[in-house]
């Protein structure tokens, strides 16, 4: 029973890892896998996620409202930075990661200004329940759902729609999908939007476990880009694999040595995996395929 | 071919293709503002002396940016991981050894040296793996950013290198600055006159010493990975090699900055490894432009001195006006400020040169 105990906790902070991978990197994934485009300023598009939702849940809107309002904040704000300073340089990629560099110092201090030190949390929902000595919080069982939820709805409108299909058309053959009649500045800035409003996604949910501060955004960081760089440019078969092994490595280093340990091996694995897989997983995966 | 011989035709390289500045022009100019910088002790008190090492301190990390992102191509965000390891490496060795009998210098050689070691694991495995460009600059961001958490949570008793405290999140105070031996009597670099004009010799080899560098063979080779990294291997260059010995000076130049930051102040937090901390240096050089070793010290002076008048005016909004100036920079100016602002001479004069 002991042993059955601690597997149940290993497998909870599995999910849990999993999750936050997950989710705090598939925006990242999107906006890099269709467009090529790191941008550094997603832990500022997660900060605004974070804080409409939670400002709207402050004013009595319901939790799943509220995160839904921080996710559409985010992508609007997504697709106004995408016309203003992402399209002049979509023909200097290198550019774009210090655009969205330059955004993210804006927005952090901004924020930092306008709203001060701390935000006042919303608290986490649903309460716990109890596994042998421990007790869990439910609302990451949730959080676990909804990171499967939101691969399974990427992929069915990047396979099922007709924005993904065109989005897809776009990003292949630019030129040919132009040809088409496809309004290839509209598909790239709601492919921006997209990712901006995964983030913001990211940071509505999140929002209730953690304390809201400006720079919040960088606590996403190091495991949004981890995510991205062993997955490669595929969303579902890099990113959502590369979570799956991450996270594995994150549960057990976190679960022995404490949270730093669990980064400092994600890092560690990150840096060893470039040497083998210098395309990432999905790389690997297409290319045997071709 | 004699070693006089040899000495004079390296030390042609000073100009070439890869530096903007040459002839009497330029360097009668060069001459001037040394004077200058020379004289200025003279002229300021001694807290503005000591503000200017501080400005001084950063060019280091600064040309090395520029090398690995100008010349080199590869966009490193994570030159503050350098400059911490450096600065704590100092720190640790200088209080476990103390300063007499010039140790601080020997500590000084060695934490950059393990900077350079931590740059080479670091750069082999990310050059040797081929990665595209993009991803070198967020793995190295990764490395600063967890470098900084780690640090901020050796705050207990355990986290001590021998006889020095990490302190955690405060940061790790009261290392010996850096001491000269001298008969009768070392000389302690405080923040003074000294200090600013050893720092200005250091500054001065660096600099001239990558200008012959940039304009070498070897400069010209990692010129050429940057406009077609696929045409130089075609032409027989081991790409990785080139990136990865790039990487690795410019890297050992960051982390001489962090050494001599460290004991200008006797203090380093791991806030010189965070976020804010990373940003600055790429502000810095893109805005003055990269690709050239002058106009980037040009522009880290600029963009420091700026910085530091804003701070003390409005300490909030300095920031913003850093992000700010970096995204105009890019739309606008992507070569950088002072680069578009002397590029129309430029041109004007090769022009003539041309018709002559």
């Amino acid at each position: 029973m002991e042993f059955l105990y601690s597997l149940f906790s290993f497998f909870y902070q599995f999910g849990d890892a999993f999750a936050f991978l997950v989710l705090s990197a598939c925006g990242l994934a999107v906006i890099f896998g269709m467009m090529g485009v790191i941008n550094l300023a997603h832990g500022e598009f997660i900060l605004c996620g974070a804080y409409v939702s939670t400002s709207a849940t402050h004013m009595g809107v319901p939790l799943p409202i509220a995160i839904a309002l921080g996710s559409l904040a985010a992508g609007i704000a997504g697709m106004i930075v995408e016309v203003v300073v992402i399209r002049p340089l979509y023909k200097r990629p290198l550019d774009t990661i210090v655009a969205t560099w330059g955004i993210s110092m804006i927005v952090t201090q901004g924020t930092l200004i306008v709203l001060g030190t701390t935000m006042a949390g919303s608290g986490t929902p649903f309460g716990s329940f109890t596994v042998g000595d421990y007790s869990y919080s439910i609302y990451r069982i949730v959080l676990v759902v909804m990171a499967l939820a939101t691969l399974a709805a990427l992929w069915l409108m990047f396979t099922k729609t007709r924005f993904g299909i065109l989005a897809r058309a776009t990003i292949q053959v630019p030129h040919v999908a132009e040809a088409l009649g496809v309004n290839t500045n509209l598909i790239y800035s709601l492919t921006f939007g997209l990712g901006a409003a995964l983030a913001g996604l990211a940071g509505g949910l999140y929002a209730p476990t953690m304390t809201l501060v400006p720079t919040m955004g960088a606590a996403f960081m190091v495991e949004a880009f981890v995510t991205v760089v062993v997955g490669g440019a595929d969303i579902f078969l890099g990113t959502a694999p590369a979570a799956v092994v991450l996270g594995f490595i994150k549960a057990s280093l976190t679960s022995w040595q404490g949270q730093l340990a669990g980064q400092i091996g994600m890092l560690i694995a990150v840096i060893i995996v470039i040497r083998i897989l210098p395309r990432g997983i999905s790389g690997k995966i297409l290319k045997e395929r071709a | 071919m004699s070693s006089a011989s040899r000495f004079t035709s390296i030390l042609k390289l000073i100009e070439g293709p890869q530096t903007l500045g040459k002839g009497p022009k330029f360097w009668s100019g060069f001459s001037v503002v040394l004077l200058a910088a020379c004289a200025y002790p003279a002229f300021a008190d001694s807290y503005d002396v000591g503000n200017n090492v501080y400005f001084f301190n950063w060019l280091f990390m600064a040309m090395g940016l520029s090398l690995i992102w100008g010349y080199g191509g590869a966009l490193s965000f994570g030159q503050t991981a350098f400059f911490g390891v450096a600065g704590y490496a100092y720190g640790v060795l200088t209080i476990n050894l103390g300063d007499a009998y010039g140790l601080t210098l020997l500590s000084l050689v060695l934490a950059v040296g393990l900077s350079a070691l931590f740059a080479a694991i670091l750069g082999y495995f990310l050059f040797f793996g081929r990665i595209s460009g993009v991803f070198l600059g967020i793995v190295t961001l990764s490395v600063t950013l967890v470098l900084e958490r780690f640090m901020a949570q050796t705050a207990g008793p355990e986290w001590a290198i021998g006889k020095a405290r990490l302190n955690g999140f405060n940061g790790m105070g009261a290392m010996p600055s850096l001491t000269i031996p001298w008969p009768g009597g070392n000389i302690v670099l405080y923040p003074d006159v000294t200090l600013y004009y050893v720092t200005l010799a250091l500054l001065l080899v660096c600099y001239l010493g990558l200008r012959i560098l940039v304009n070498s063979r070897f400069g010209n080779v990692i010129v050429a990975i940057r406009e077609n990294p696929m045409r130089a291997e075609m032409l027989g260059y081991d790409v990785r090699k080139y990136q990865l010995a790039t990487f690795v000076i410019g890297s050992a130049l960051a982390g001489l900055s962090g050494v001599l930051y460290t004991s200008w102040g006797n203090y380093i937090t791991p806030a010189s490894m965070g976020m804010t901390a990373a940003s600055l240096p790429i502000v810095w050089v893109a805005v003055g432009g990269r690709t050239d070793l002058t106009t980037t010290i040009i522009g880290t002076l600029a963009v420091l001195m700026v910085f530091q008048s804003l701070t003390i005016y409005g300490s909030q909004y300095a920031l913003i006006v850093m992000g700010t100036l970096l995204v105009i920079t890019v739309l606008i100016a992507p070569r950088g400020i002072v680069i578009a602002l002397i590029s129309p001479f430029m041109r004007r004069k090769s022009k003539l040169e041309g018709e002559r």
